[in-house]
């Protein structure tokens, strides 16, 4: 296994270098466990400890609730149930029920609230049991969020967070599985992420939070257990990552894999296995579908000349297809093979297990996808 | 407001007559003072007109203040407002009529377009209720929104220039006739969809409330929400009634009662027409006032935002008004009955105040026509303003998306696109 030094960019001050989480173990066992040694971060071992996403969208959102007390979390069972993932524990007994608002079951209404509040001056950080309830709500947050700094002519900013866990879990069927990046990501107004790991999940969550304009922060709830391994600037209280700027988890020089969200481990496991076959991949974590970083892609794209796009949701009108749009506009010429579109299948997810395998992008789909451009 | 499904036209005053005045809280009988003074019933038929709150708690039937009680101790001959406050109700009224008409030539001669809805008839409920706020309160309105922006504030040129799409409008001419919002004055909008300022408005009114919980600041600021009846069948004006009395909200909802959602009757639409009753269903007090008459919703108003201010809780106000032209200069307004609308051009809201403050030597009808022909001049010259503005210069079209303009991502030279000094003129990608 080759050791990956990657150049993390941070916004306003000097790159770091940290060596990147390059294998996870799934909670699902019906994945092969592709495990390697730690060896990798063997350097830094003593002062790279891990932390679970879930405990980093805590720790973000704890820490900007104690720097600014016009930060509130609203959303259902945030409060004394701890959060319907446990993201938002502890925050109700620490920060009291004025700030970590349990709302009752009625999204619009209470979207509409936080917009409001948004309006007249709060930060308000919405939160949702997942994006498919947002649809109850998407009225506000596009036309009563997103538009309203354009409408008003910067007259009315909106500085509001819409979080939530985005795309399928495991076995929770059709209507609880759907991926939004595309819906949202279409918008003009809004700035939408989709962090992987436990360092972006936290830098981007506090940079969504201190961002004045309407932020959907699309999480994962099968990512929120595991654990990345994290360093001392990702741990410490002022660590933000720029929004609108993707990372290259990994170089490379034969193919551009592109992805964002769990999608991102996949893809890193795929460049395991096309390594093993001598093809070395680039892996892009998108970080941000809206603004979508296209110099680094197109870049990646003109290095390697080759490209494969992974995202869960729908392949129409998707994120991949935006992505190859921008690479045929600005790239064309350093094409060497057409482009490569993994996605979601084109049904409503389907509940029995192995059917859900089957409509959900996999390892192996990637590994075959790049196999068949090379 | 007893209203028979089948009736096509509305006689208000003879079923309000018919209703018992007796179980009226002392709230809404302020017609103790005006007892002495012999004047037309159809403006004084107050305690008659006004239904009575819901007598579901004790706590929401004591809404009187001591205010009012106090009122009804003075002399006889205490009227209900002020010389100064008649003259400025006057003319803020007269503002909206004057105001609304010219848009509607404008609209003609092809200087304004889109989607322009006029506010004729309405205006008592605009100038009872906002008349009463400080700057800091909010007002969230519907698509039709001039005449709420202009009782708050927003100076006439302004809303002009707006609704003819030129930078020199209060949101550059990017907003339009249905998206009025004014920093300055608090006036958070301007909505097209129906029911989607309710929620906004709650969201303003929660921010008051945590400012004072919070911040610990001595916030009393109030916010009014302005809608129709048709909203008021929409599932987002009950989850707002809800969690407005849950949370014990600052908030006044203040519902436009004109009778037609576009060309759709309101009892054709709802199943039980007397919104007023939906407030006590969720716990607050719901109150019905004749919108037609400006002093009555005044009244109304003062008790509504006063209690509000004093952290009691929302109210909902039903104003049974009526507008006079169509629901958009688009709809040819062929489904109201002709009738109907004479009916109620009998009780126009100006006139009657004309009426009331000449009858009662608040003014003289010179001082009237001098404001009138103050407001004319000042309508004109918002228009000849707004002729003379300029229209939006190309590199706004790309201006204002985001208040942090990074929002437009990195440029094919991989700095931030909005640094590009060539971004807005509309050479450089996007």
């Amino acid at each position: 296994m080759l050791i990956k030094i990657l150049t993390r960019l941070v916004g306003g001050g000097g790159g770091g270098v940290a060596a990147a989480p390059r294998s996870v173990s799934f909670l699902n066992k019906t994945f092969r466990n592709y495990s390697s040694s730690s060896s990798s971060s063997s350097s830094n071992s003593s002062s790279v400890k891990k932390m679970t996403v879930r405990d980093a969208l805590n720790s973000a959102l704890d820490e900007e609730m104690c720097a600014d007390r016009r930060v509130l979390l609203m959303g259902e069972e945030v409060g004394e149930y701890q959060g319907a993932y446990k993201v938002s524990k502890g925050l109700l007994q620490k920060h009291g029920p004025e700030r970590v608002i349990d709302t009752p079951i009625t999204e619009a209404g209470f979207t509409g609230i936080g917009v409001g509040a948004a309006y007249y001056g709060l930060r308000p950080v919405v939160e949702y049991m997942t994006f498919n309830f947002a649809m109850q709500a998407i009225d506000h947050i596009i036309n009563s969020a997103a538009k309203t700094n354009y409408m008003s002519a910067g007259n009315i900013n909106v500085p509001i967070v819409f979080r939530g866990p985005n795309g399928a879990a495991a076995g929770v069927g059709a209507q609880h599985s759907q991926c939004y990046s595309a819906w949202y990501g279409s918008v003009p107004g809004l700035k939408v992420l989709a962090p992987y790991s436990s360092e972006d999940a936290r830098g981007l969550l506090k940079a969504a939070i201190r961002d004045p304009d309407p932020v959907v922060f699309l999480e994962n709830e099968l990512l929120y257990g595991e654990a990345f391994p994290v360093s001392d600037e990702v741990v410490d209280s002022s660590f933000c990552i720029p929004i609108g700027k993707a990372k290259i988890e990994k170089q490379g020089k034969h193919v551009t894999i592109t992805s964002f969200s769990k999608m991102v481990g996949f893809s890193l496991k795929a460049a395991e296995i096309l390594a093993e076959d001598g093809i070395d991949a680039e892996v892009i974590n998108l970080r941000s579908i809206r603004p979508l970083d296209r110099s680094t892609i197109n870049g990646s794209v003109r290095k390697t000349n080759r490209l494969v796009t992974v995202e869960e949701g729908y392949p129409q009108h998707g994120v991949g297809a935006e992505i190859c749009a921008s690479i045929v506009e600005d790239s064309f010429d350093y094409l060497d093979a057409p482009v490569e579109r993994i996605g979601g299948a084109d049904v409503p997810m389907p509940y029995a297990a192995n059917l859900e395998r089957m409509a959900l992008p996999q390892v192996d789909d990637i590994v075959r996808a790049a196999k068949r451009l090379i | 407001m007893a209203c028979s499904a089948t009736a096509k036209i509305l006689q208000p005053l003879s079923i309000r007559s018919a209703e018992k005045s007796q179980s009226c809280s002392k709230m809404l009988s302020p017609s103790s003072f005006l007892g002495s003074t012999p004047l037309p019933k159809k403006l004084f038929s107050v305690n008659k007109t006004i239904s009575p709150l819901a007598r579901r708690s004790a706590t929401i039937v004591a809404v009187s203040s001591d205010v009012v009680k106090e009122k009804k101790l003075k002399s006889t001959q205490n009227l209900l407002i002020t010389k100064e406050e008649g003259l400025v109700l006057y003319e803020d009224m007269y503002l909206g009529r004057a105001f609304e008409d010219m848009c509607a030539q404008m609209y003609y001669r092809g200087k304004m377009f889109g989607f322009v809805h006029l506010y004729n008839g309405q205006e008592a409920v605009s100038t009872g209720f906002i008349k009463l706020l400080k700057k800091e309160d909010c007002v969230v309105s519907t698509y039709r929104d001039h005449v709420h922006a202009l009782s708050k504030g927003v100076p006439a040129r302004q809303v002009m220039s707006e609704l003819f799409g030129k930078t020199t409008g209060c949101c550059r001419g990017q907003g339009g006739s249905m998206h009025m919002f004014s920093k300055e004055h608090n006036v958070l909008g301007g909505f097209a969809f129906i029911g989607e300022g309710i929620p906004v408005a709650t969201g303003a009114a929660f921010t008051s409330k945590y400012k004072r919980e919070v911040f610990k600041e001595d916030c009393d600021e109030v916010t009014l929400a302005f809608f129709g009846d048709g909203t008021c069948n929409n599932g987002q004006f009950f989850e707002c009634l809800n969690m407005a009395t849950l949370w014990k909200l600052p908030i006044v909802f203040v519902v436009e009662n004109n009778l037609w959602a576009i060309g759709m009757s309101h009892l054709r639409s709802t199943s039980d027409p007397q919104i007023w009753k939906k407030g006590p269903a969720f716990g607050m007090p719901g109150v019905h006032v004749d919108g037609m008459d400006v002093l009555k919703v005044r009244e109304v108003a003062k008790e509504a935002v006063s209690r509000a201010r004093r952290g009691e809780g929302p109210t909902l106000v039903e104003c049974e008004t009526y507008r006079f032209r169509g629901h958009s200069l688009a709809d040819p307004d062929e489904l109201r009955d002709p009738a109907e609308k004479a009916h109620y051009a009998t009780r126009d809201p100006i006139t009657a105040l004309k009426k009331y403050v000449i009858e009662n030597k608040l003014a003289s009808e010179a001082e009237l026509k001098a404001i009138e022909k103050k407001i004319d001049e000042e309508v004109e010259e918002a228009v000849e303003f707004a002729d003379k503005s300029p229209v939006p210069e190309r590199s706004q079209l790309l201006e204002n998306v985001f208040a942090d303009p990074k929002g437009f991502g990195i440029g094919p030279d991989g700095k931030y696109r909005c640094e590009d000094p060539k971004f807005t003129q509309g050479t450089a990608q996007v």
